[in-house]
């Protein structure tokens, strides 16, 4: 997966724009980082991952942020540390998010294998980066891809 | 038994244990949970239809319109519409419309009390921390599951104390003691832990300068933000509360010490809420805005605060004041608060979130350079990505209004 790189304190209004939050999350998403990279959403593809400095993901509550990202196609979330919300927002989503203390390695394009037990592997580089494992109720969330379905799948067997 | 820090004992309470350890994961029951227009029954109907399933327990949910108030466009209008028509259908009887922010309208009508565990659909719902009770924000989804179960997991936290001896200065509030955080911590200084505030200063202040203190406990970066409960949250509550305070001897992950008399104002320039200085740094910054809002910077005390520096005065640049609640600004009207800021030239806004939130009217321009008691100033989130948002407290924010530049309020206080 390629990696799209940005700073410390990639906040929840660059994700998802304000003056956009009343319109449905396919209209946010295509505002979605464009007042520090206008053409994220046009070019971002399947697959792709987003990597940031520290505390990804501050401010607001709204899920809408990582949503944008998800709708997009980005798979994972690496950074160095994250905004707590925003964190657990990602993974109610089913995206994971991977504490990653050496993600200032990573550069624009770098393409990257990751494992959920732990690991990224730098493929342009040759570096290997060691993560914070997922927990196992999160690793769960994200199998179920997210809390709705999983509280579907809860409903269900009850 | 263990020491226990006033979020452990908070925590152990709704996870039914006696005592509870900091990184633990535990599974609470939820008594409160709040939302609002924007990222409640919009969000949540639709999938409470998926599922199929009922609220656990209406009488525990609270819905306050404030995002989208008063409505302005098609979309706004739906919005308000699904939020109005959704607490009928879910028996929801707890629903203020169009009475102020969530966060101030939920305490003003007896919602919160110390020993609760809350949720809400906000990044500012750790303004309840004020109340000794533990309250935090969370997403649309988080949101659901709590509605359909009644519980919530949590990693329990850790205590960074923030401890104020002495008093404040006049013209010197809770406004500056967060921006002084933030500015010194950073925005994520409170690394999703709780914090917790204390000490002779903070026991002076009023409850709404206590929710000041807790609510940019989300710009701090942490879960919540606390204040052990005292005679200041009976008598704001107006009925007995036990009292809720941490052990002595129990173990925080960091304790900062404060001389409350040795702060001054405090300013954050474009475009981070860390970005504090002295007021003194900024004299010469002019200004062409001053805005006194949201659950942050225009409850009464905020009003107040503004009043005292512009009795008397005027404004030289374009004042706007949107009062947090109907309720706090109708005892503003009553007690010649509001009327010190009219004439003075302030502008009256609706009782909702409006340019903080930046999610439709009255958002500001490219050529704008405006100081404001808001809690964000994170580039283009009050309108153009081209306005510059300087944050202040209300004492600040009139006395800027007054000077037509970055000013200290002290001066004008005297």
């Amino acid at each position: 997966m390629k990696a799209w790189v940005f700073g410390d304190n990639l906040d929840t209004d660059m994700l998802a724009p304000g003056r956009y939050m009343k319109f449905p999350i396919e209209e946010i998403a295509k505002h979605c980082l464009e007042s520090v990279s206008p053409d994220f959403s046009k070019n971002v593809q399947k697959g792709d991952c987003v990597v940031a400095g520290r505390n990804f993901g501050c401010g607001s509550s709204r899920e809408q942020a990582p949503e944008a990202l998800r709708l997009l196609g980005v798979s994972a979330l690496v950074a160095p540390s994250f905004a707590g919300l925003f964190y657990r927002n990602c993974f109610n989503l089913g995206l994971p998010a991977i504490v990653c203390p050496d993600a200032k390695r990573i550069r624009q394009g770098d393409l990257l294998e990751i494992s959920y037990e732990g690991k990224i592997k730098n493929k342009t580089t040759g570096e290997t980066y060691a993560c914070e494992p997922i927990p196992d109720h999160l690793q769960t969330l994200v199998r179920d891809g997210g809390l709705l379905p999983h509280l579907e799948k809860r409903l269900k067997r009850a | 038994m263990t020491a226990q820090t006033l979020a452990q004992k908070l925590v152990a309470k709704a996870a039914g244990r006696s005592t509870v350890t900091p990184g633990e994961i535990v599974t609470c029951k939820v008594d409160l949970a709040m939302m609002h227009d924007s990222g409640g029954p919009r969000r949540v109907k639709p999938m409470l239809e998926r599922l199929g399933a009922k609220l656990w327990d209406p009488s525990k949910v609270v819905v306050i319109t404030d995002h989208y108030v008063p409505e302005f466009d098609e979309q706004s209008r739906k919005i308000l519409k699904i939020a109005r028509d959704w607490v009928k259908e879910a028996g929801v009887a707890n629903f203020y419309d169009n009475q102020g922010i969530c966060h101030v309208v939920l305490p003003e009508r007896g919602h919160l009390k110390p020993g609760m565990f809350a949720i809400g659909g906000d990044s500012h719902s750790p303004t309840g921390g004020a109340f000794a009770a533990y309250m935090f924000g969370v997403g649309a989804t988080e949101l659901l599951g709590v509605l359909v179960t009644g519980e919530i997991w949590l990693k329990v936290p850790h205590t960074i104390a923030m401890d104020f001896s002495g008093r404040f200065a006049a013209g010197v509030c809770a406004k500056d003691v967060m921006l002084h955080l933030i500015g010194r911590f950073g925005m994520d200084g409170g690394q999703y832990q709780a914090v917790e505030y204390r000490g002779e200063a903070i026991r002076a202040l009023p409850m709404q300068e206590r929710m000041t203190l807790c609510n940019m406990a989300a710009e701090l970066g942490a879960q919540t933000g606390l204040v052990a409960s005292d005679a200041v949250t009976k008598e704001y509550l107006g009925f007995d509360v036990e009292t809720w305070t941490g052990d002595e001897k129990a173990n925080y992950l960091e304790e900062h010490k404060f001389k409350a008399a040795e702060l001054a104002p405090q300013v954050a320039a474009p475009h981070s809420p860390a970005n504090t200085r002295d007021v003194k740094a900024f004299e010469t910054t002019e200004i062409n805005l001053a805005y006194i809002g949201a659950c942050t910077g225009a409850k009464l005390e905020d009003l107040r605060m503004a009043a005292r520096v512009l009795k008397n005065r005027k404004s030289r640049v374009k004042l706007l004041v949107a009062p947090a609640s109907l309720r706090d600004q109708q005892t503003a009207e009553k007690e010649g608060t509001l009327k010190v800021l009219m004439d003075a030239g302030a502008e009256l806004l609706p009782n909702s979130c409006g340019a903080c939130a930046g999610y439709g009217g009255a958002l500001f321009g490219d050529d704008v350079v405006a100081i404001s008691s808001t809690a964000r100033n994170f580039k283009g989130r009050m309108g153009s990505t081209k306005a510059q948002v300087y944050l202040g407290s209300p004492y600040t924010v009139a006395a800027s209004a007054v000077a037509g530049r970055i000013a200290d309020p002290r001066e004008m206080l005297a």
